[in-house]
C-alpha cells in the first residue's frame, strides 16, 4: 500500500488516544475494521485507496500504545457517541461515506441510524448486529483453531487465509501480532458479548443513506441469510453476494469486493 | 499448619468413551447424553457426607467451590452446600471455607455478601470468605460476563461486599458496574469487619498482586502438584517481600490431590483409575474455552505470549504411574505421604494445605477410608508446622486457639 499519513488523535476528554491511517486521493471514505483489528484489512484498504482518500480508524484500545483506552468506554451509547466525536474530528467537510466490515459494519449502521444526516453512503460487509434464533451467529471468540479457519474463510487454504493467520518468526514481532489479534477481539467483544444483538433492529429503520450490503456466500459466522434480514430493514438497500467467500469476502476476493464498493459509492 | 479437605463434586460415572465423544469437559457435554439426575442427587449427598466425615475425622476446614456447565465439578452455588456443612459442624473446631462464590458472575454481588453473612451466622463465625475471579468459561460463557470486564468487575464487587459487611450507615453505591441506591445488608457476618479473605489464582499475575496489596491469603490452586509448584510460590514470596509483607506461611494456601493406603503399592493400585479419570476426563478442556480474548489483561496477555508456550502436557497420554511420578497426584502409605508433604509444605511455605481427598470416580467408601487414614496418620504430623513462629491471621478468630496436643497422641 502506498505510504500514507498516520494521524494521532486524543479524544473523549483526553482519555482515548487513537490513530487514523489516511491513504489515497479523492473523495473521502471512512473505513471501520472488524473484530481482528485494522492490520489484517490493509490489503483491502489499499484497493479502496486507489480511488478514494481512505480514513481507516481504529477501534478504541487497538491503537498502538494505548491498549487501556478501551476502559474509557462503558457501553453501547458511549461507543456510538465516541465514533460521532471521531468522525467530527476527521473534518471531512461533508456527510461521510462509511464502509465497515463485521463489527465495524454494525458500528457504521448504528451511526447511520443515530444520525442519518451525517452519513452519505453506507457499505456493510458481512455485518453482525441482527439475530435469528434459528440461525445463531457463531461466536468467533470461542472457536477451536480448525473451526475458526473454516468459519472465517470459504477456502481455509487460500492465500488470503494464510496471510490472515500468518505469525512472524521473530519473537518480538510475534508477540506484537498475536497480542493485537487477541486484544482487538477483546476490545470489540466488549460491546457485543455474549451475542451480537444490541438492539439495532429497533433503530435500523432510521438509516437514510443509500446502502450496499456485501456478503460472503459461505460465511460461517453470520450466514448469508442475514443479507435479507438487513436489506429488508433498510429502505432501498442493494445486496451483493460474493461467491466462494466466507466472513471476510473483502480479503478472500478483495478485487471483486473493492470494485463493487467503489462502483456503488461512485454513483 | 491448617489441613483442609477440598471437594469438587465431579460426575463420578462418565462413560468410558467420554473423551472420544466430547472435546471438552466444559460447555459441550450434553446432560441428557451422559448424565442422570438421580445419580447426581446421590453425588451431592455423598459429597456432603464426605466433607462432614472429614470434619469429624479432624480436618481443620471444609472447602467448596463454584463451577458451571461441566462434568468436572458442579457446585453451581457453593453457598447451598456450605449451609449444610455449617449446620452439620456446629460446635466443631472446623472452618467453612468458600473458595468460593464468583463475584463477577453474580449481580448484584451483595447477594454473595448476604449468603456469606448467613453462613458466618449459622456457623457461629467459622467462615473463610474466598473470592475467585472464576474460570474464563464459567464467568464468560456460562454467566455471560464480558471477558474484558471480568477483573474490574471482580475488584469493584469485592470492594462493595466488604463495605456492605461493615458499614455502620446505609450507603449508596454508584460504581462502574454496579449501582445500588440503599445498601444496608441483613444479616452481617459475626466476624467484623470481615471474615478472613482468601483469593485463588493459578499463577502470579495482577490477582496475586492485588492479594498481597490487600493483605489477603493467596490460594494457589494447581493440579500439577507440590512437586511442580516452586516456580509459582517462589514468585509469590518474592512479590510479598517486594510489597513489604512478612513471610508468614499462612499467606499461602495450596491444593494437592492425595491418596493414602496401607502401603505404597496398594495406594498406587487403588487410586490409579481415579487419578486417570480425573486427568483424562475431568480436566479435559481445550484452549479455546480457556484463552478467551479479554480474560487476560493486556500486560498479562503479552507476557503469556512472550513465554513460548511450554510444550503442552498431553494429560490424556499420562498413565497413573506417570501422574504419580510427576507429582500431580501424591499417593502412598501414610509415611510416604507425610514425608513428601512435610518436605514440600516447608519448601513452598504453605500455611493451609487443601487436600483433595476425593478425586475423579472415587467411590464414597474409598474417599472416607482415604480421609480416615490421612486424618489419623498424616495430619497430626503436619499440624504443628509453623505454629511455633507464626499466627494464622487468615483463619476465623474463634478457631485460632491451639488445638489440644492430644491430637498428636495418635502419632
Amino acid at each position: 500500500m502506498a505510504a500514507g499519513e498516520t494521524r494521532r488523535l486524543r479524544l473523549w476528554q483526553g482519555r482515548i488516544e487513537t490513530e487514523v491511517e489516511i491513504a489515497g486521493e479523492g473523495l473521502p471514505l471512512v473505513y471501520l475494521h472488524g473484530p481482528w483489528g485494522l492490520p489484517p484489512d490493509r490489503p483491502f484498504i489499499a484497493r479502496l485507496a486507489a480511488a478514494r482518500r481512505v480514513y481507516s480508524v481504529r477501534h478504541p484500545g487497538t491503537a498502538p500504545g494505548d491498549p487501556e483506552a478501551i476502559h474509557a468506554l462503558s457501553g453501547w451509547l458511549d461507543l456510538i457517541v465516541y465514533y460521532g466525536e471521531l468522525l467530527d474530528r476527521l473534518e471531512l467537510g461533508a456527510p461521510a461515506t462509511i464502509v465497515g466490515h463485521s463489527f465495524g459494519a454494525l458500528v457504521a449502521a448504528e451511526i447511520a441510524a443515530a444520525a442519518p444526516k451525517s452519513v452519505q453512503r453506507l457499505v456493510l460487509i458481512d455485518p453482525i448486529g441482527l439475530w435469528r434464533d434459528e440461525r445463531p451467529v457463531k461466536n468467533w471468540m470461542l472457536l477451536s483453531e480448525a473451526e475458526r479457519r473454516s468459519s472465517l474463510f470459504a477456502d481455509p487454504a487460500s492465500e488470503a487465509a494464510k496471510n490472515f493467520f500468518a505469525v512472524p518468526d521473530g519473537a518480538g514481532e510475534r508477540v506484537d501480532v498475536l497480542s493485537q489479534f487477541v486484544w482487538a477481539q477483546a476490545c470489540t467483544g466488549k460491546f457485543i458479548w455474549p451475542l451480537p444483538d444490541r438492539g439495532l433492529k429497533r433503530r435500523i429503520h432510521r438509516i437514510a443513506a443509500p446502502t450496499l450490503i456485501v456478503w460472503g456466500e459461505d460465511d460461517g459466522i453470520v450466514t448469508v441469510d442475514y443479507a435479507a434480514e438487513f436489506s429488508s430493514r433498510i429502505a432501498g438497500a442493494e445486496v451483493e453476494i460474493v461467491g466462494k467467500a466466507g466472513h471476510l469476502p473483502h480479503l478472500e476476493h478483495g478485487e471483486t469486493v473493492a470494485k463493487a464498493v467503489l462502483a456503488f459509492i461512485g454513483r | 499448619m491448617k489441613v483442609c479437605m477440598f471437594h469438587l463434586m465431579p460426575y463420578r460415572d462418565l462413560p468410558a468413551d467420554f473423551e472420544q465423544r466430547y472435546s471438552s469437559a466444559y460447555i459441550d457435554p450434553l446432560w441428557f447424553d451422559v448424565a442422570d439426575a438421580e445419580k447426581v442427587g446421590q453425588y451431592y449427598n455423598w459429597t456432603l457426607d464426605e466433607l462432614l466425615h472429614a470434619a469429624k475425622a479432624g480436618l481443620h476446614g471444609l472447602c467448596t467451590n463454584q463451577h458451571h456447565q461441566n462434568v468436572y465439578g458442579f457446585m453451581a452455588n457453593p453457598s447451598l452446600m456450605a449451609s449444610v456443612l455449617a449446620k452439620g459442624t456446629n460446635g466443631q473446631n472446623v472452618a467453612i471455607i468458600q473458595i468460593g462464590s464468583t463475584l463477577p458472575s453474580t449481580s448484584p454481588p451483595t447477594r454473595i455478601a448476604e449468603e456469606y453473612a448467613i453462613l458466618d451466622c449459622i456457623s457461629g463465625g467459622r467462615l473463610v470468605a474466598g473470592f475467585p475471579t472464576g474460570l474464563p468459561s464459567d464467568a464468560t460463557i456460562s454467566n455471560a460476563v464480558v471477558p474484558i470486564e471480568q477483573r474490574e468487575r471482580f475488584r469493584e464487587a469485592l470492594a462493595l461486599v466488604t463495605k456492605a459487611w461493615s458499614a455502620k450507615e446505609i450507603f449508596a453505591w454508584n460504581g462502574k458496574h454496579y449501582q445500588l441506591g440503599m445498601v444496608n445488608l441483613w444479616p452481617r457476618p459475626i466476624q467484623q469487619p470481615h471474615p478472613p479473605i482468601w483469593i485463588p489464582g493459578s499463577g502470579i499475575s495482577s490477582t496475586a498482586e492485588y492479594v498481597v496489596e490487600h493483605d489477603h491469603c493467596f490460594c494457589h490452586l494447581s493440579y500439577y502438584g507440590a512437586k511442580n509448584a516452586a516456580a509459582v510460590t517462589d514468585r509469590y514470596w518474592e512479590l510479598a517481600a517486594r510489597k513489604g509483607r512478612d513471610d508468614n506461611p499462612y499467606r499461602l494456601s495450596f491444593l494437592q490431590l492425595i491418596g493414602v493406603a496401607g502401603s505404597d503399592a496398594e495406594a498406587e493400585d487403588i487410586y490409579g483409575p481415579h487419578a486417570e479419570y480425573f486427568f483424562h476426563k475431568l480436566l479435559y478442556t481445550p484452549p479455546h474455552y480457556q484463552q478467551i480474548p479479554g480474560c487476560l489483561e493486556y500486560p498479562a496477555l503479552r507476557q503469556a505470549l512472550a513465554h513460548n508456550p511450554r510444550a503442552e502436557v498431553k494429560l490424556g497420554e499420562l498413565k497413573a504411574k506417570d501422574l504419580y511420578e510427576r507429582g500431580f497426584v501424591m499417593v502412598g502409605s501414610p509415611r510416604t505421604v507425610r514425608e513428601q508433604l512435610m518436605e514440600y509444605m516447608k519448601r513452598l511455605r504453605v500455611g493451609h494445605l487443601l487436600s483433595l481427598l476425593h478425586f475423579g470416580s472415587m467411590p464414597t467408601e474409598l474417599c472416607k477410608s482415604n480421609i480416615d487414614l490421612f486424618a489419623r496418620e498424616v495430619l497430626p504430623h503436619l499440624a504443628p508446622l509453623w505454629d511455633d513462629k507464626y499466627e494464622d491471621r487468615w483463619w476465623p478468630e474463634k478457631l485460632r486457639a491451639k488445638r489440644p496436643a492430644a491430637a498428636m497422641a495418635v502419632a
